[in-house]
């Protein structure tokens, strides 16, 4: 019994580190910008599928290579490419919006038309068949008891906590990241300041998209299989897995994403698979009914 | 019978006292000011008597029945209308419709008669256009009916958020700084009106305001609160000469 | 005459369509299209209420019409036909025909109740976190019909076809096709009424300060309470029809992707441009049936390009990548979508001449 509740508690703590990834980019992009990114999901899936590429094309051109040593090269490689595809969804389509000072909601919609178009361009143009992502780590199991962990499972669990930390040291030691906090606070004095707002917002878009495709590496590692939709429910949860943390606050949003996961798993641990959403979903919920703010998010007070 | 009675009212903000022991009582149609410094609390009040913040002890008693706690809405539906210090207009409707909307404590139609448009509704919203035609002749504003708020001078919104205020037929105005931001003229200009409108409505009216040429050519009485706490109370001449009350403004430093 | 331009035509488009279908003169096909287009301008105009008029930022629109969809569905089986889920009709048949609207409208109401979901949640907050509030409640809604065995679970759920064929046996005339008409029109000039008065303009003034709301006698709660509910309720009529031109209901047809188009057609149309809503509703439903037949067209001419490999196919998938970018690419240039938020008579101001419509 307790073996198993172990066993649940550090599946779900794997399950949680891709939310968790995820979460941290929605939420770097909402603090800056006030921008739901709703193509941050599928900005994890091309994150997945670049590294697919990348992996192929090494593995094909440069045989003999080990595994982590391929791993070694496909990492960084897929952080910059997908950063640069965030980029330049920022530059295509919101940067025009937001200097014509368009409602924030039209923005958001560009975001969400965005992803549908990541989604199905990549259906249609690579086709249904599903890509099955090679194996680059020898997979180790070790056992203690009745637990049973893989190797990989500790580096994703192990990778979103550094990850975190770094982020957490980005934004509060360098002087980029202040301004990114300072952005949220007062957008309009951070330009009077002498520091570009472009640049900030720029480099919000590279963090949080190599976070995603962080997030697509380990995700295609853990579950080979590949298709243009798996960035779609994943976004969506990690997006309210970051407000149910206090969307804005990347404490927030690594607790939100571990805690979606735990729910899911132990959601499925007890009843059938079918009710996972469900259960999940209406705890939330009632999370963001009690506390309208999320976990760690503060009332922003209305002047009266 | 008291139009309105405040007693002992404390309002707190996790560890800050805001307001400590605010007492003050109309009986008619007064008008009356409430000055201080910057932040001492003035605004508060206002926010507690329109009902947006709970207080956290004391009474207020309007027309003797108690309202603390009681929504906005509520509150104004009641008889105390305001205003705000930075004017919150609905800017992009017009004039017009900034009136209508305000009529909704007394609106004597329900969703049904909306939808099927009955007698009840025509008569009703007939009614409540012709109370908005009225006060916007009487306040001079007819010409601006169909403008929004937004593309009209500072000084005619001003007047407009005071002609909204007007038109749920308060018997307790609330200003909250109603000259700020104005210039000279426009100042002579809100002193007339003020003036005009308490004599001409007969309604009472409570005021928050720095600059003292209004206060002082309309208050009869006057309340000066520094950190939450009245420090003086009286008419303008003895305000003017009161000690303790230059000593908040100016500091007590002697040159 | 001004006051009766309007409905006439309206009843003139309604009844020409519904004779030249009954004559054969437009096929089925054509039929489906055109009652798609009245379910999506329920469904648009009445997520305008609350993302247009009130400037919320809800996207779960599709769980409410999952509601009544479902709701209707299982009344007019209950007590119309004989399934095997439900048994034998607990009424006659031909009274499906009279009690139809009955029915819709319960559904309407039951999307309303559920409405409640996001309206109690929206006293407290708005902006991103009620959207997440009703992201949420739409994932709840659809995946209780997912665990729902009842109504066929993931299967989805069939026979509404029963009903049309009752409702026909009575009267051998496109039935549905009247329905939506009808429907189509209660919510539009429902919609209309509410926000021309007083009463309804309270929920603009939500959206434009929500302080001034509350202080200027607007019970900004129940304002609320009524926009969210007559929103659902409205997308839960939508929803009904939307079963029974169908035939067939699958719980997944009302997930995040039927609440994004109808957001989009919103958007397209213009936040709280009622007009707006209607126009943009016509327009996305031609676009996606017409991109039906461009695409294969398309397919065709892009193979006359020698570079093109011959196994390499244009789907019908693309259809979900133009939508897009025309949209995205809309935004670039009519940051505020067709129409704004200015209605048709704005625009052509020599309209008013001709008609009045409240």
């Amino acid at each position: 019994m307790f073996d198993s509740i172990i066993q649940n508690l550090f599946n779900a703590l794997q399950w949680g580190s891709f939310y968790s990834l995820i979460a941290l980019g929605y939420t770097l992009v909402y603090g800056v910008l006030r921008l739901i990114n709703f193509a941050h999901g599928d900005i994890f899936m091309v994150g997945a599928y670049i590294a697919y590429f990348i992996a192929i094309f090494i593995l094909k051109e440069a045989t003999g290579l080990s595994g982590v040593a391929t791993l070694a090269m496909v990492i960084p490689l897929t952080m910059i490419l997908t950063a640069m595809c965030g980029v330049a969804l920022e530059r295509i389509a919101y940067r025009p919006l937001r200097r014509k000072g368009a409602n924030r909601l039209y923005v958001v919609i560009t975001a969400l038309m965005c992803g549908l178009i990541l989604e199905n361009g990549n259906l249609a143009f690579l086709g249904a068949s599903r890509k099955s992502f090679p194996e680059l780590l020898d997979k180790v199991v070790y056992n203690f008891g009745m637990i049973s962990m893989t190797n990989l499972k500790i580096w994703v669990i192990l990778s979103s906590i550094i990850v975190y930390i770094a982020l957490n040291a980005i934004i509060s030691k360098t002087k980029i990241g202040m301004a990114m906090r300072g952005i949220s606070y007062d957008k309009f004095a951070i330009p009077l300041m002498g520091i570009p707002i472009d640049t900030i917002i720029v480099v919000t878009f590279i963090l949080g998209s190599a976070l995603a495709g962080l997030a697509g590496i380990l995700f295609a590692m853990s579950y080979p299989i590949l298709d243009p939709f798996m960035g779609a429910l994943i976004g969506w949860k990690a997006f309210i897995a970051a407000v149910v943390g206090g969307i804005g606050d990347i404490k927030g949003a690594f607790v939100g994403g571990f805690l979606l996961g735990i729910v899911e798993i132990l959601v499925v641990a007890v009843f059938p698979s079918t009710f996972r959403d469900l259960i999940a979903f209406s705890i939330l919920l009632i999370i963001l009914v009690i506390k309208p703010t999320g976990l760690f998010g503060v009332a922003k007070s209305t002047k009266i | 019978m008291s139009l309105l009675k405040i007693k002992g009212l404390t309002q707190q903000f996790g560890g800050l006292t805001a307001v400590s022991d605010f007492s003050t009582e109309f009986q008619g149609n007064e008008l009356m000011g409430l000055i201080g410094p910057n932040g001492a609390g003035k605004t508060t009040v206002f926010n507690i008597v329109s009902g947006f913040y709970k207080p956290t002890q004391g009474k207020i008693l309007f027309e003797e029945k108690p309202i603390n706690g009681l929504k906005p809405h509520r509150v104004t539906a009641m008889g105390i209308a305001r205003t705000f210090q930075n004017i919150r207009l609905w800017h992009d409707m017009s004039l017009l419709d900034n009136i209508l909307i305000s009529q909704h404590y007394n609106l004597g139609y329900n969703l049904f008669d909306l939808f099927v448009r009955n007698r009840r509704y025509v008569e009703n919203e007939k009614r409540m256009r012709n109370i908005a035609m009225q006060l916007l002749e009487q306040l001079d504003l007819v010409q601006f009916m169909e403008e929004k708020p937004k593309n009209l001078p500072y000084g005619i919104q001003r007047k407009i958020e005071i002609a909204r205020a007007l038109s749920v037929k308060p018997s307790l105005l609330l200003l909250d700084e109603p000259a700020a931001g104005l210039n000279s003229s426009d100042v002579q200009e809100l002193i007339k009106l003020i003036g005009w409108i308490h004599k001409e409505f007969k309604i009472a009216i409570w005021m928050i305001e720095h600059q003292m040429a209004v206060v002082m050519s309309l208050c009869s009485w006057i309340q000066v609160i520094d950190f939450g706490q009245t420090i003086a109370e009286g008419t303008p001449e003895q305000i003017q000469n009161n000690p303790s009350v230059i000593k908040a403004y100016l500091g007590d430093d002697q040159i | 005459m001004k006051k009766f331009s309007v409905p006439a035509l309206l009843t003139i488009l309604a009844a020409g369509t519904v004779v030249a279908a009954h004559f054969e003169l437009i096929d089925l096909y054509v039929q489906t299209v055109i009652m798609f287009i009245g379910v999506n301008i329920i469904l648009s105009s009445s997520f305008n209420i609350i993302n247009g008029y009130m400037g919320e930022f809800a996207c779960g629109h599709a769980g409410f019409m999952a509601v009544g969809a479902y709701v209707t569905s299982v009344l007019n089986i209950m007590f119309f036909t004989s399934s095997k889920t439900f048994g034998d009709p607990i009424f006659s048949p031909e009274l499906a025909l009279w009690f139809f609207p009955v029915t819709m409208i319960l559904g309407g109401i039951a999307a309303a109740v559920t409405g409640l979901l996001v309206a109690l949640p929206s006293f407290k907050t708005r902006d991103d976190y009620l959207a997440i509030i009703s992201l949420a409640a739409n994932f709840i809604i659809v995946s209780l019909f997912i665990n729902m065995d009842s109504v066929g679970g993931a299967r989805g759920f069939m026979g509404m076809k029963q009903i049309i064929f009752a409702m026909e046996d009575v009267a051998f005339i496109p039935w549905m096709l009247i329905w939506t008409f009808t429907f189509t029109y209660a919510t539009v000039f429902v919609i209309r009424r509410f926000v021309s008065s007083t009463y309804g303009k309270g929920i603009i003034a939500i959206h434009q300060d929500e302080i001034a709301a509350e202080i200027m006698s607007v019970n900004t709660n129940k304002m609320k309470l009524v926009a969210f509910m007559l929103s659902s309720g409205l997308a839960g009529i939508a929803g009904g029809l939307f079963a029974h031109i169908l035939g067939y209901i699958n719980p997944n047809s009302f997930n995040i992707l039927k609440s994004t188009e109808c957001l989009v057609m919103v958007y397209l149309g213009g936040m709280g441009s009622l007009s707006g809503s209607v126009i943009a509703a016509i327009i996305f439903t031609l676009l996606i049936e017409g991109l039906r037949f461009i695409i294969p067209a398309m397919d065709t001419l892009i193979h006359f390009i020698p570079l093109v490999p011959d196994t390499f196919h244009l789907s019908q998938v693309l259809k979900w990548v133009i939508i897009p970018l025309i949209l995205v690419i809309l935004m670039q240039f009519r940051p505020e979508g067709i129409m704004g938020n200015r209605e048709l008579a704005d625009f052509f101001p020599k309209l008013k001449r001709y008609y009045e419509f409240k």
